[in-house]
Parts: structure tokens; C-alpha cells; sequence
């Protein structure tokens, strides 16, 4: 996990849908990818249906999306979609046998904890994806983990199925904890003050494992979503305040970007989704 | 295929718009790979300004109807940090996997694009320029609102003729200037810079354009700029217009770009009379849109 990857193929390809899985209010979208190769957990793919990408709401979407990793293995890659925009909408319609553009991996990934340190792995919604890939490393290396997910309602709670043993938090208090995961998470750090967290969700959520992390002095890995047109660099598009001044661009200087480098999570919902 | 432009022989007439592809940043993410492999026949750069740039605030982008608006602000280091930390980078690296045997050599010449909005700050740019070997011809964004009068420099036929002619004496390389859509008559800038010393000019830049926030409470702008550029298919038809009115009237050599994303897109452009033809939002969606689009122009 720790190793720089070789980078992608200076290119998009065409990779056939396997298939198409509903999880709740979420799709599990299964690709056969194998020049995906070796990739970091946390690292991220820019997608688009070959067929019909375009025509949709407002005659979009028009730009690839970008998506976490959300499992890759045995030339297969998978990853968590939900429906919330034209360009998301199309990709939950796949079925398998048909094509997607794929240009991947993408950005830097998560660090493994230093060593004899639990991680803590606190996802919200659709940003759970990263946290998959991330728990299946962390355990293969044989460290600690502990999984502390935190969803909106009752039709979104079957995300848990992505990841092994998860604790949970809910909105609407439909499952597990009547509450924020968050919560989750100000709890594991009483009892266990040396881990260090990863964390990929909601703006809202990354802000408050932030702010969390920054007060108990927790080394946290924050994996960020941000509108992007590019993926690689080009656009200088997605970016996010740094501490200190200027801007990082999600998609080289992250999508994993160290809490330490933020002043707060701000970010912008909304943007091609 | 390969093509004279300026003085220099590129081995296919696909380039990139400034601003759309950063050579640098593709090299981190796609590896050595694109060293040999380098999409395009021409690298142009960022705009490059004389003191450094964060560039605008979030949000900087929105999806249009068949097209992207962003406003990203010319983010850059400043001429010193370009010089310095980006160039030596760049030069001799970029090979074009399509150059031929017919002349055109492997190595990508850099094109270096460059922005100030006074005739002094454009001076020390292009003089800065002129001198390292790596650059092999500089591109003027004339974008830019004249400080005192607050028109685009590049709007007005008059003041863009003595801003070229104010240049063309510090710089004996290639000066293509890149040509703003939001002019009332494009072709009279054009025909403005050749008049002031312009080797070539390159258009167009992205249409002037604005996106609301989602949702009833309050218009407000999205971008945090405020206000945009449009690029990608949706402007296509509108700049091949504006290409063939340009290369009707003036002698020099014309850049042709907006929208394209095919070879087939590439060659109405050559077609009304462009030169090279160069490619921006189409490589968002796929790095290797220029090498894609060059190939199917043999």
C-alpha cells in the first residue's frame, strides 16, 4: 500500500460492465478491468458510460465522474454508485455486457498507520467506497481496524454490506447508533487515544473528523470528493483551500489529503454529479 | 502529416489550448508513459503571469448542455517559479509518438502563453521568454483587462495593435496571439495583431458565460468568480465561424480551436483555413484525445 504506483495508461479504455448490484439505495457496479493493475486503496477512477453519455437532465452529463476504488482484485474493479445527477444516473443503469470509459488509477492513496497503531475508519454514505479497499489492505497487513459507518435512513443502511463488521450511525436512527458517526468516533478516541483515523463521506462529516482530530492531536487521512473535469491535473478544477494559503488540487495533491493540511473541509455540493 | 508552423516543423497539425493540459501533472499521474507518448505535436503551457497565482476561489467549474463553464483564475508561480521549476522540466522530454521520418523531430516544442495587463508586464514577460532555448515560441493571452480602461486588451483592434507592436521587438521567436471570442469583430483583432507583428493567431478562447447556484433562494453566481468561460461541443460551430472569418483576412497562420473532439471536427477546422488545430476540453474526458485525433487526420 505504500508503494508509488506505476501510474495509468496515458489514455481512457473501454472496459465491459460485469455487473450491476443494488445495495439499498446504492449500486455495486463490477467491472473487467485488468489494466487497472496495482493501485493504493483511496486511489480513484474517472468513469463514463460509452453509450449514451449525454442527453440526460439538462443534456448532460457531458464530463467522466470520478469514483473511488472501491474493491479491486482478480482483474475485477468495483465501484459504490448512488443516484443523485444525470452523470450518476446513467452509470447506475449499466448492465452487465455493457461498456464504460475508465481512465485509472488516479491520485495518491491512503498511508498505512505507523506500526502496532489501530485504524479507524469512518465513512458516511457513498463515501464508504475508499474505506472497502482500505479495510481489505489494512487487514491483510494484519493490523488493527475498526469501521464506524454513519448513514441517512433506513434505505441507505445495506452500504454496510461493502465492509466487514461495522458499527453503525444513522440519521434517522434506523440502525445502530440515533445519531452522528461522529458520535462514533469522539467514543473510540477515549478508549483508544493513539489510532489514527481515515475518513471519506459528506463534506459535513469530513469537517467534524477534522475539527475532532485537530483537537485530540489524532492523525487523520481525509479522502475528498470535489467536482472534477479532468482527474489528472489538466483542469485545475477541484481544488480546496491549503492551510497556510493557495489551493491543493484534489485530484493530484489528494484525493487522501492530510487533515493537518486543511484549515476546514469546505466543499462544494453540486457540482457534476 | 507533419506541418510547418512559424518556422518550427511539428509532426501533426494537433496541439493543445493553454490552459487545458499541464504536462507536469500528467507526467506524475500517467508515469513515463506519456513521455514517450506525448498526445499532443505542440505543448502550450498555463498562462504564465509575472508574479505568482492561486487563481479563483470554489467552485470553478459547471457542466453545461454539451460543454463545461469554468473559472479558474490563471493559477500559476509567477514567470520566476515557471523559469525556474516548470522548464526544465518540459524541454527535451515530450516525444511525439507520430513524428515521421519526413523532418519533424521527436521532441514536442513548448509553446509558452503568457498574460500581463500592462505593455510593461507583458514586455518583461516575453523579453524573460525569449531567452531560454526550451521555448520555442510564446503565445500572448490578451484576455485580460487593461487596468486603466478595463476593456480587454485583446477586444479593441487599436489598443491590441500597439500592445503587439510594443512587443515585437523584444522577442525573435514565433508570437502567436491568442485571440478572445468576446470582441465585437474578431476578425478586425486579428487582422490588428498581424498588423502589429503577430506570426500567427490562435482561436478562440472560451465564450464569456455564467451558471446560477442550484435551488430558489437567491439568484447567485455558482462560480466564485462569478462570472466564466464556456468551452467543450457546445461552442464548436461558433468557433468555426470565427476561424474562418479570421483566416479569410489575415495572411499569417491561424490556430484553430473550440470544441473539437474528433479528427473529423479537426479537419472542418484545417478545412476553413487553420494551420494547427488545437484541442482542450475533449482531453479532460480523455488524455490521449490529441494523439487520437491526430492519428485519424493520416
Amino acid at each position: 500500500m505504500s508503494a508509488q504506483p506505476a501510474g495509468a495508461r496515458p489514455g481512457r479504455r473501454a472496459v465491459r460492465v460485469t455487473a450491476n448490484e443494488q445495495l439499498g439505495a446504492y449500486n455495486v457496479l463490477r467491472v473487467d478491468d485488468p489494466q487497472m493493475g496495482e493501485l493504493q486503496a483511496g486511489q480513484f477512477a474517472m468513469l463514463a458510460a460509452v453509450e449514451r453519455w449525454g442527453g440526460g437532465e439538462d443534456e448532460r452529463p457531458f464530463l467522466a465522474r470520478a469514483f473511488s476504488v472501491a474493491r479491486h482484485h482478480d482483474g475485477e474493479s468495483s465501484y459504490l454508485l448512488e443516484d443523485v445527477g444525470p452523470g450518476t444516473r446513467r452509470l447506475c443503469e449499466l448492465a452487465a455486457g455493457d461498456e464504460l470509459w475508465v481512465l485509472g488509477p488516479l491520485g495518491s492513496g491512503f498511508t498505512a498507520p505507523p506500526q502496532g497503531r489501530r485504524a479507524i475508519l469512518v465513512g458516511g454514505g457513498v463515501g464508504i467506497a475508499p474505506l472497502a479497499i482500505l479495510q481489505d489492505a489494512l487487514s491483510a497487513a494484519g493490523g488493527a481496524v475498526s469501521v464506524l459507518l454513519g448513514f441517512r435512513d433506513e434505505a441507505r443502511v445495506p452500504g454496510a454490506g461493502l465492509l466487514r463488521d461495522a458499527e453503525l450511525a444513522t440519521d434517522d436512527g434506523s440502525a445502530g447508533h440515533h445519531g452522528l458517526v461522529t458520535d462514533l468516533l469522539e467514543r473510540e478516541l477515549r478508549s483508544d487515544p493513539d489510532a489514527v483515523v481515515y475518513a471519506c463521506g459528506p463534506a459535513g462529516m469530513l469537517e467534524g473528523v477534522r475539527a475532532i482530530c485537530e483537537r485530540d492531536g489524532v492523525p487523520a487521512q481525509l479522502a475528498l470528493e470535489a467536482g472534477m473535469a479532468c482527474g489528472f491535473g489538466a483542469c485545475f478544477g477541484c481544488v480546496v483551500p491549503r492551510r497556510g494559503g493557495g489551493y491543493l488540487r484534489v485530484c493530484v495533491d489528494g484525493p487522501v489529503i492530510d487533515a493537518a493540511e486543511l484549515d476546514r473541509v469546505e466543499l462544494h455540493a453540486g457540482a457534476p454529479a | 502529416m507533419s506541418v510547418e508552423f512559424c518556422g518550427l516543423r511539428l509532426a501533426h497539425p494537433i496541439i493543445n489550448g493553454s490552459g487545458t493540459f499541464d504536462a507536469i501533472a500528467a507526467r506524475g499521474a500517467f508515469g513515463a508513459a506519456l513521455d514517450t507518448a506525448f498526445p499532443f505535436a505542440a505543448y502550450v503551457s498555463k498562462t504564465i503571469t509575472l508574479e505568482p497565482r492561486a487563481g479563483n476561489p470554489p467552485p470553478r467549474l459547471w457542466e453545461s448542455p454539451a460543454g463545461l463553464v469554468n473559472s479558474i483564475g490563471l493559477p500559476n508561480k509567477g514567470l520566476a517559479g515557471y523559469l525556474a521549476e516548470d522548464l526544465p522540466q518540459l524541454g527535451g522530454y515530450l516525444c511525439d509518438p507520430l513524428a515521421s521520418a519526413d523532418g519533424a523531430s521527436h521532441r514536442v516544442p513548448v509553446i509558452t502563453n503568457v498574460m500581463g495587463s500592462t505593455g510593461e508586464e507583458l514586455r518583461a514577460l516575453v523579453e524573460a521568454c525569449d531567452d531560454p532555448e526550451t521555448i520555442a515560441a510564446i503565445e500572448l493571452n490578451v484576455s485580460c483587462p487593461n487596468v486603466r480602461t478595463g476593456l480587454d486588451i485583446g477586444a479593441d483592434p487599436a489598443q491590441l495593435e500597439t500592445v503587439v507592436a510594443g512587443l515585437r521587438e523584444s522577442t525573435g521567436k514565433p508570437l502567436i496571439v491568442k485571440l478572445t471570442p468576446n470582441a465585437a469583430d474578431v476578425p478586425a483583432c486579428a487582422q490588428a495583431a498581424e498588423a502589429g507583428g503577430a506570426d500567427a493567431v490562435s482561436l478562440i478562447n472560451t465564450l464569456r458565460a455564467m451558471a446560477l447556484a442550484p435551488g430558489r433562494a437567491g439568484a447567485r453566481p455558482w462560480l466564485g468568480g462569478g462570472t466564466g468561460g464556456l468551452s467543450g461541443p457546445a461552442i464548436r460551430p461558433v468557433a468555426l465561424a470565427q476561424v474562418a472569418a479570421v483566416a479569410a483576412r489575415v495572411a499569417i497562420p491561424v490556430v484553430g480551436m473550440g470544441g473539437v473532439q474528433s479528427a473529423a471536427h479537426a479537419r472542418e477546422m484545417l478545412d476553413v483555413g487553420a494551420t494547427l488545430v488545437a484541442v482542450g476540453t475533449e482531453s479532460f474526458r480523455d488524455p490521449a484525445a490529441g494523439v487520437r485525433i491526430a492519428a485519424g487526420l493520416l
